[in-house]
């Protein structure tokens, strides 16, 4: 049977996503009775899974939900926002029980019981115990010797598929059977219509049965026949009817304390799954794209026989082979993209969790949000959708906390009572970007500075950009909440946040306007395996540079120069200093270029940081595979992983993020974005403080 | 070898019904609602069909209705999967013309049961 | 690669004399050394490495092989030999090196590759202490084979040392 657990727990979980999702959609005073059922469906579908796989806690708890909603969906139950509430209380135990079962861990018996209660308490006084119509008054009565029984099945019995004959077989394995059929409402041949039944029977079944099994072989056409079973009476003493007491067949099972299964803690996420659902149109592509690379295959095999077996160079021969592998790239390209389709899934499945959570923290905030979504289709990998839901969380989170204000303060700004919280999410380049925008309070800009000043993250008189403020929210250790809401701030900081984000391959920053809102803006990459890349040359060797990290590439020009206490150089790069990282020194190639003017300079950000790297060569812009270096090596700080180019060789990928932080312990200080110059004795570089 | 139609909308139920069944040497076509099934019935015949009542598209008592209008299933033995509780589904079922019922849930060897007890 | 490496590339994965280890054998200067030819995955001739910045001297860089990223050991260095200039019969060894969590893949260059010995269990004497030639972690034992000396190395140990040691922290 377990083979069959993993697809009820994915559709259990499905099943759940959607209750919670009608049920946050409901209208209340005026809902769709199709919402109703489908909530009814999923959670009647639940149960029977459940019930069927052994999962009995929680079989037990949605048939009480169930009962509930087959009142509302049926017309003797109101719909009110309390049910609603009740309910989605509910989804959340099921998934509790749900992840108990599947991973293991102990069952929240107390609060499973708890709302357990509410649902009871809504369906009154019966509430457990309701629809008990199971109940059989069964007769344990036992005919020593046999039973007459007389079966006269009504004129329509035989269109429900119920074969008279099947009736006697069964019978006839309950005991010693003989039968006398009654023909006398056969009506003249030529007036008799097969379909109807009009043969009735007296059997006579004699040894040491049971009623029951008997009643049990005509259970379903009770109501389309005449059944009289009689005991065969030998004895003198008739065996009084003894009616007994309705054993109620509980519709529940009796309350089984679910025991531990595991001492592994319960995983409170759904966590990753090992197998994905893929449209068969996607399937159905790749195969096409593949018959396609197996015709240029053939193509290609032709024209290269072709070739080896003529003696001298043959023009048209040779075009033939160019042509066949232009069609093998443009192939190969096609079968890549279509492939790597397959691991995508459009975002809404990240989106979906935040309708609930924006109705649970408006309410327990006490603040009053509207939640708009855009762009829900759009897709991006499934692993790093999966990573992605827990900084999101945490972002929402914290512009329900700390970015949209209670109604009365955002009356008292001018501002509409209810806040609007949105998302939306697009493909840019070779990535998908999300931005999550509020329209609340913004970044308090001087609150923040004043913290990190207070931190020393920023010198007493440093001053910094208005976007470099607003980023420094990143850093750790600089929560600016008040009183540390139970909400957000919770040791899950915006640094991890930003941690996570970038162990992605991906970015987030934030842009703010005080009063107005605050727009926090994700950029991934759309696939783990795959980068866009520029290739440069360091020394000999080939470097690739990720193309989302790269602002863009300049020539040095010596002006621009200036150094910090003879140690680092500066750039000045329009109205920003950023630091100079050479390539070859942070790698340790020998170099004997100490000259800059003139030399190429790729301007970088990472994690916030901006740099230039000088390098000696630009080459092409392509799309690389990352292969990993770990796996037969290990780790290399300031990168990220390796490729393989064209011609076989290998290229080190450049991780900018590390290389920054290599630059920075080679001791030098931290390479903000200062606006004042440095502390040096270039005249020239003398500007006003901001 | 008998065959059979299995209709629910639960991916795990079908699996369990169709691994059980098949064990025992059916054959078992899958529907996920009433529509598919009815569409399945009309291209090929079953000799049995065993359908959940709450699909979404079209629920098993419909489908039981529509399965009856055909002229190739007027006799075909039809169980419907029902809980224990709903006497009431049950009776909606035999008036749409279903031979009997499967109370759920039930395990693999009821289900073997029922299935002999009506295809012999 | 020469003539004699694909021969041996050949031996390589057929079936194995059970009663006696298999070593497949190279030169490193003027010594022999043996490794556990269960372990050789392919001999390929020395071509051009991509080198890791901030590694050590002896971890000449990674090369591709059949699409997989892997890391050349330069074994003179290793063991502190000095250098020679690589020509047409060095040779990488491809190894498949036991480490704790997992299994890599990792090649050695050597000098060149001179063949493929049985020696049975009893044939392999303990080794002496060679002072600081070699390592004696490394050495799992001598070996005499038509009379000349084998040092048999535990690759594992070797490959494997604190230098190899895996700093997991991908992604946090």
């Amino acid at each position: 049977m377990e083979q069959f657990h993993q697809t009820f727990f994915e559709e259990s979980f499905e099943g759940l996503d959607i209750m919670e999702n009608e049920l946050l959609n409901l209208d209340v005073g005026n809902a769709d009775n199709e919402s109703i059922n489908t909530i009814f469906r999923s959670a009647h579908s639940i149960k029977g899974g459940s019930g069927t796989f052994g999962f009995t806690a929680i079989a037990e708890f949605t048939h009480v939900a169930e009962t509930l909603l087959d009142e509302m969906r049926d017309g003797t139950r109101q719909i009110t926002q309390e049910a609603v509430d009740i309910l989605l209380k509910s989804v959340d135990v099921m998934r509790d029980m749900l992840n108990v079962y599947k991973d293991g861990g102990e069952m929240n018996e107390d609060t499973n019981a708890a709302v357990q209660k509410e649902l009871e308490n809504l369906l009154g006084a019966e509430g457990a115990s309701a629809s008990n119509e199971g109940n059989q008054a069964s007769e344990q009565q036992t005919a020593s010797d046999g039973w007459h029984i007389s079966f006269h099945p009504h004129v329509e019995m035989l269109r429900t598929g119920n074969d008279p004959v099947r009736m006697m077989y069964a019978l006839a394995e309950l005991g010693e059977i003989e039968v006398v059929a009654d023909i006398s409402d056969l009506p003249a041949f030529v007036d008799l219509n097969p379909e109807d039944s009009h043969l009735s029977w007296k059997i006579t079944l004699t040894g040491d049965i049971n009623k029951d099994d008997i009643v049990e072989v005509f259970d379903w056409v009770e109501d389309e026949c005449d059944l009289e079973i009689e005991p065969i009476v030998n004895k003198s003493e008739k065996i009084p009817d003894a009616e007994d007491t309705a054993t109620s067949n509980s519709s529940i099972p009796a309350a089984t304390k679910e025991p531990a299964e595991k001492k592994s803690p319960a995983k409170k996420t759904g966590g990753e799954t090992a197998s994905i659902r893929v449209g068969i149109d996607k399937v159905d592509e790749i195969i096409n794209l593949v018959g396609e690379l197996v015709i240029t295959q053939a193509m290609l095999g032709q024209a290269g026989g072709d070739m080896s077996t003529d003696k001298e160079y043959n023009e048209t021969r040779m075009e033939k082979l160019l042509e066949g592998l232009a069609q093998l790239e443009r192939n190969t390209r096609e079968i890549q993209e279509s492939v790597m389709r397959i691991r995508m899934l459009p975002i809404s499945f990240v989106f979906s969790r935040v309708p609930r959570l924006v109705h649970d923290l408006s309410g327990k905030l006490n603040k009053k949000v509207d939640l708009v979504t855009l762009g829900e289709g759009t897709e991006l990998d499934k692993t790093v959708m999966e990573k992605i839901g827990d900084p999101m969380v945490h972002l929402v989170r914290n512009a329900l906390d700390h970015g949209i204000e209670t109604p009365e303060q955002r009356i008292a700004a001018g501002k509409p009572e209810t806040g609007t919280l949105t998302l939306n999410a697009y493909h840019k380049g070779g990535n998908i970007v999300i931005e999550l925008s509020d329209d609340g309070a913004g970044i308090n800009k001087e609150r923040v500075l004043n913290k990190a000043r207070a931190n020393g993250l920023v010198g007493a008189n440093e001053e910094l950009s208005d976007d470099a403020i607003n980023d420094l929210i990143f850093h750790p250790g600089l929560s600016t909440a008040e009183a540390l809401s139970d909400v957000s701030g919770r040791g899950v900081g915006m640094d991890v946040v930003r941690k996570n984000i970038k162990s992605l391959g991906g970015s987030v920053r934030v842009k703010s306007t005080e009063g107005e809102g605050a727009i926090f803006i994700i950029q991934l990459p759309l696939t783990l395996a795959i980068l866009d890349g520029q290739l440069v040359k360091v020394g000999s060797e080939t470097f690739v540079v990720p193309l989302v990290s790269i602002i863009e590439s300049i020539q040095v020009k010596s002006d621009n120069l200036s150094g910090i206490a003879g140690k680092a150089d500066l750039y000045k790069l329009r109205n920003e200093y950023i630091p100079v990282i050479r390539a070859d020194h942070i790698f340790n190639m020998p170099n004997d270029d100490s000259q800059l003017e003139n030399r190429l300079m790729v301007v970088v950000e990472g994690d916030g940081h901006k740099a230039g790297i000088i390098v000696d060569d630009l080459l092409a812009q392509q799309q690389v595979v990352i292969k990993s270096l770990e796996t037969n090596y290990q780790r290399v700080d300031g990168i990220s992983g390796a490729t393989i180019l064209g011609d076989g060789t290998v290229a080190l990928i450049l991780d900018i993020a590390g290389m920054i932080e290599i630059y920075k312990e080679k001791g030098v200080p931290d390479p903000t974005t200062p606006v004042t110059p440095p502390e040096g004795n270039n005249s020239d570089m003398a500007e006003e403080a901001a | 070898m008998a065959s059979i139609l299995a209709v629910d909308d639960s991916a795990s139920m079908r699996q369990m019904v169709t691994f059980t069944l098949k064990g025992a040497g059916y054959d078992v076509t899958e529907a996920k609602d009433g529509v598919e099934a009815l569409q399945i019935a009309k291209s090929n015949s079953y000799n049995l069909v065993i359908t959940d009542v709450n699909m979404p598209n079209m629920d098993g008592i419909t489908l039981t209705k529509e399965l009856r209008a055909l002229p190739a299933y007027k006799f075909t033995p039809i169980l419907t999967l029902t809980t224990e509780s709903s006497t009431d589904k049950k009776m909606a079922g035999k008036q749409a013309g279903a031979t009997g019922w499967i109370v759920k849930p039930f395990n693999p060897d009821q289900l073997l049961a029922t299935v002999k007890k009506v295809l012999g | 690669m020469t003539k004699a490496a694909s021969e041996l590339n050949s031996i390589i994965g057929s079936e194995l004399d059970s009663d006696a280890d298999q070593y497949l054998t190279f030169i490193l200067g003027s010594e022999e050394y043996g490794v556990d030819i269960l372990r050789v995955q392919e001999i390929k001739g020395w071509d051009s490495v991509t080198p890791i910045p901030n590694t050590p001297e002896y971890i000449k860089g990674v090369i591709n092989l059949r699409g997989t990223i892997v890391p050349i050991v330069d074994l003179r260095q290793r063991f502190n030999m000095p250098e020679i200039e690589y020509g047409p019969i060095t040779v990488v060894i491809v190894l498949k090196i036991e480490c704790a969590d997992r299994d890599r893949i990792m090649g050695i260059v050597v000098d060149g590759v001179s063949d493929v010995y049985d020696v049975p269990p009893e044939e392999m004497k303990a080794a002496p202490d060679f002072g600081n030639v070699v390592d004696t972690e490394f050495v799992r034992g001598l070996a005499t084979v038509d009379e000349k000396m084998i040092i048999i190395l535990d690759i594992d140990h070797l490959m494997s040392g604190n230098e190899m040691k895996e700093t997991d922290n991908i992604s946090a």
